[in-house]
């Protein structure tokens, strides 16, 4: 394993000395992998606080409110996500499209007139698509961290006087934090990369980063610059995770473990 | 106390309405397996077993499935043993820059796959060597090992250390020991690990689709035929099938993580290795 | 129990100068010491003594820095523990929960290749003797802790080693049930005649069980010897607080004869020891401080018979134990009270705090140490 991995950015180097920096420069500066970038960043921050907001409360409703079928309920959160990738992208599209699942389920219903169009082949879309394929990585970690915390420290927290909405906003969400953090950083990496959810649901405005890597790689021929695109994004994605990392234990550090 | 109650059925609502989002897509397969007609939207026109009958006689997908079988089981069996040496390794050494090389280990879990598929894409082509299955063997073998270690490490952690010393102490080898109380007492987690990176393998596309050269894995068929709407009712008479199967190795393999934490003794709820 | 000492029983165990480093701490420093073939021997210390490693190192499982480890006469050094006489009792007693008792008991033996029905005859001998008879097809999972206890003991006693480890064996056990093991693993030990090394931090469980103790602090042994000598001549004030309950009393040397030392203790005034009382080697001069043991002393209540001496104090506390009552006496001149053990006889009265008492004691319960 690690020999693969020194192999790769030993690789990587080769490439940049021999081709030069122009690649990263092309990366960097060409308006459209600028506007690629900054739109799949944008995409995956969107996704990211989607997918931890939906997932907190359902997070904390297993770790405080089911008591005997832990196991069985993150079983069935976590079944899904085991559906082939291909098809549950593919069947967003069904539910989100011009006469998709949805449409019909509202017209049928009267509630629109006319089909939505603005829930598919666009961010809107990708978001949606994401925040669904994600979001056992994301309850997970938060469960975990629920689960940690002692239990008497609410109870103490009630004793002391603290109502519910305080003491969760003094003891439960501080303690979660570290779960949260997780959940937020293993979103936030791969969506970034993603490839299938923007090609099939994302329209032409919708296209990420990686769409345009696949190009370079594929019919553009130039796998240089496709990689310097691969390089930049993932040091950005780095960056932006070390620093909500960081913040937040900075700010948390009372609360985290 | 009534406030409690409110609180509680919200949550109840919310847990429902979220379950609902996430069963979406995957109730819809099953539907539009059966539904007679060749376009993919409702209304639904009828029952039928069609498109179950045409994924008999069509000869690329059943290359396409022993393909991905071979990948599969080779990237199972692979990163679980490569799995069973890291874990082990990291439950009972310390060595020196063990948290690097643990990190650097488990990178891929929180790469975007598109970059591990570059980047092997490259350190192939470096290397002059041909794509073929064996490439996506690599790469998913790179994936998966990170699954494998976090399974088998959870297994190895419930292993009191002096079981093994027990052993040793009692006349027996290293490798006996290995054998008559290692080996068995990690099984459970030996065979999860086996089902969960077999499941990964075969539902993975990216790193496959890059990687793979004129041989195309299962994801990378249907991905294929995705593009041509008459194929589709059987792409999703392919991904019931599919699905059946992976929920059903999926129990499987939670059914073996949970015999090994009650034969631990340990309370067979606990989310451990799950993640 | 000075008569179960077997002072010229043969060496079985050598300990020559063993010191044991993990990394910048050293956890063992210069352990020498001889055990005998047949006791019943103790290493008690607190925890982080090196009590464990000590044992650890017995067995194989972790090679000395320096120093030499001899067992039966043969050095151990490279010699890895399946290979070595001794068998261990683990704390946790590491039970292989996949297999049955049975099968836990004859692990070891799988090995010798023995012919099925002596296989069988030999593990179904060991359970019995540890009163698991007939317990052979259970499956290891469902025994409780006590007899895990027993069937980690028979795991080992099959294989007939020169000397069993037991590692904080009673440890885990509820208090009933280690009172009860207490005595089991000594009976046990005696008829076997095994030399069996102790691993504890509880006073009370090496005093019941053992031959010989060694007391270890930070990875040295204070004092080598037997229960009665440990808890009436502890070498130092280390040892003496940790053994039992110990009043210590400030004290200075006055006077020295050839055989007598007259001393000036806080609150108890002008005692005379006799010189053998000191320990080895120790000049009068050097003595600082003495002790005394709470049951070495008597609250005298009207009626009751005298003492030797007497001196007053100021009942602060009371503790009632049921058999015992423990008193906190603050004795005339002193800041700090001492604490006195009565037994609660029949129409004892137990007096309460503020009240004056009479402490009676005799000169000779005075311990002197370094």
């Amino acid at each position: 394993m690690v020999v693969t991995f020194s192999f790769w950015t030993q690789n990587y180097l080769d490439l940049d000395t021999t081709f030069t920096l122009a690649n990263y420069r092309e990366a960097w500066t060409d308006p459209l992998y600028r506007e690629l970038t900054l739109r799949s960043l944008r995409i995956s921050l969107v996704v990211t606080v989607v997918t931890v907001l939906l997932a907190f409360p359902i997070a904390y409703h297993v770790s405080f409110h089911v008591h005997h079928r832990k196991a069985l309920w993150l079983f069935l959160i976590t079944v899904p996500f085991w559906t082939s990738y291909l098809l549950r992208v593919f069947l967003w599209k069904v539910i989100l499209g011009y006469n998709g699942v949805l449409n019909s389920a509202l017209l049928g219903l009267g509630l629109i007139d006319e089909p939505l169009s603005f829930i598919l082949y666009n961010a809107n879309a990708v978001v949606i698509t994401l925040a669904h394929a994600w979001a056992p990585f994301a309850i997970l970690p938060i469960f975990v961290a629920l689960e940690r915390i002692d239990r008497s420290l609410l109870e103490a927290a009630k004793d002391l006087g603290d109502g519910p909405v305080r003491s969760f906003f003094r003891i439960t969400l501080p303690l979660a934090m570290p779960g949260v953090v997780a959940a937020t950083i293993i979103v936030l990496i791969p969506t970034v990369g993603d490839y299938i959810t923007p090609r099939l649901v994302g329209g032409t405005e919708g296209l990420m980063i990686s769409n345009m890597i696949q190009v370079q790689f594929g019919k553009a021929n130039n796998a240089p610059l496709g990689a310097a695109l691969a390089v930049s994004s993932m040091f950005i994605v780095g960056g932006i995770s070390l620093l909500i990392f960081f913040a937040t234990r900075k700010i948390g550090r009372g609360g985290a473990d | 106390m009534s406030n409690r109650r409110k609180n509680l059925n919200w949550l109840n609502v919310y847990a429902v309405v979220y379950m609902v989002f996430l069963y979406a897509p995957v109730v819809l397969l099953p539907i539009f397996a059966f539904n007679s007609a060749t376009i993919i939207a409702f209304p639904l026109s009828g029952f039928t077993t069609e498109w179950f009958g045409v994924l008999w006689t069509t000869q690329a997908l059943h290359d396409a499935v022993w393909n991905s079988m071979l990948v599969s089981v080779s990237t199972a069996v692979i990163s679980t043993v490569l799995g069973l040496f890291a874990a082990r390794a990291v439950a009972r050494y310390t060595f020196p820059f063990q948290r690097g090389i643990m990190g650097l280990v488990m990178l891929p879990l929180v790469l975007p796959e598109i970059i591990i598929a570059v980047a092997l894409l490259i350190v192939l082509i470096q290397l002059g060597l041909s794509l073929s299955l064996w490439t996506v063997v690599l790469g998913h073998v790179l994936v998966c090992t990170p699954f494998s270690i976090a399974v088998l490490s959870s297994a190895f952690r419930g292993l009191d250390p002096s079981m093994e010393e027990a052993s040793f102490d009692l006349g027996e080898t290293h490798w006996g020991t290995f054998r008559r109380v290692t080996f068995p007492l990690v099984m459970p987690g030996v065979i999860s690990s086996l089902l969960i990176t077999f499941t990964i393998s075969l539902d993975e596309f990216i790193i496959a689709f890059f990687l793979t050269g004129t041989e195309v894995t299962l994801p990378v068929y249907i991905w294929s035929q995705m593009r041509f709407p008459t194929k589709l009712p059987s792409i999703m008479a392919l991904g019931t099938i599919l699905l059946a199967l992976t929920v059903a190795l999926l129990i499987l393999a939670e059914f073996f993580r949970r015999r090994s934490a009650t034969r631990r003794g340990l309370d067979a709820s606990t989310t451990e290795g799950l993640i | 129990m000075l008569d179960t000492e077997k002072p010229h029983a043969r060496t079985i165990i050598e300990l020559d100068g063993v010191t044991k480093n993990f990394g910048a701490v050293q956890a063992l420093k210069g352990i020498t010491a001889n055990i005998r073939e047949g006791e019943f021997f103790s290493l008690l210390g607190p925890s982080g003594c090196g009590k464990t490693t000590l044992l650890r190192m017995i067995a194989g499982f972790d090679d000395p820095t320096t120093g030499t480890i001899t067992i039966d006469n043969k050095a151990m050094a490279g010699i890895a523990a399946n290979h070595r006489p001794t068998n261990m009792v683990f704390q946790s007693y590491a039970i292989f929960p996949h297999l049955s008792v049975a099968d836990n008991v004859g692990y070891g033996l799988k090995k010798r290749r023995l012919p099925k029905a002596e296989y069988k005859r030999e593990v179904e001998q060991a359970l019995e003797m540890v009163d698991l008879g007939g317990y052979g097809p259970r499956a290891a999972h469902t025994l409780s802790g006590g007899q895990r206890q027993r069937v980690a003991l028979a795991r080992a006693l099959i294989m007939k080693p020169k000397v069993v480890l037991l590692d904080e064996p009673l440890s885990a056990l509820d208090k009933k049930l280690r009172d009860q093991m207490q005595l089991e693993l000594r009976q046990l030990q005696r008829s076997v005649g095994i030399t069996f090394i102790l691993v504890t931090h509880d006073q009370e469980e090496a005093l019941i069980m053992s031959d010989r103790i060694a007391v270890m602090f930070d990875g040295q042994i204070e004092q080598l010897a037997t229960p009665e000598e440990l808890y009436r001549r502890p070498v130092n004030q280390r040892v003496a607080s940790f053994i039992g309950v110990m009043n210590f009393l400030e004290a200075r040397a006055t006077k020295s004869s050839e055989t007598h030392v007259s001393l000036d203790v806080q609150a108890l005034g002008k005692i005379d020891i006799p010189r053998a009382g000191l320990p080895d080697g120790m000049k009068p001069e050097e003595i600082h401080r003495v002790g005394v043991r709470p049951e070495m002393m008597t609250i005298l209540i009207d009626g009751a018979p005298s003492a030797e001496r007497i001196v007053e104090g100021e009942v602060v506390e009371t503790s009632y134990y049921g058999d015992m009552t423990y008193y906190s006496v603050r004795l005339n001149g002193l800041e700090a009270p001492v604490t006195i053990s009565m037994r609660n006889t029949a129409g004892r009265a137990v007096l309460r705090p503020g009240e004056t008492a009479r402490v009676g004691f005799a000169t000779d319960s005075i311990i002197v140490f370094r």
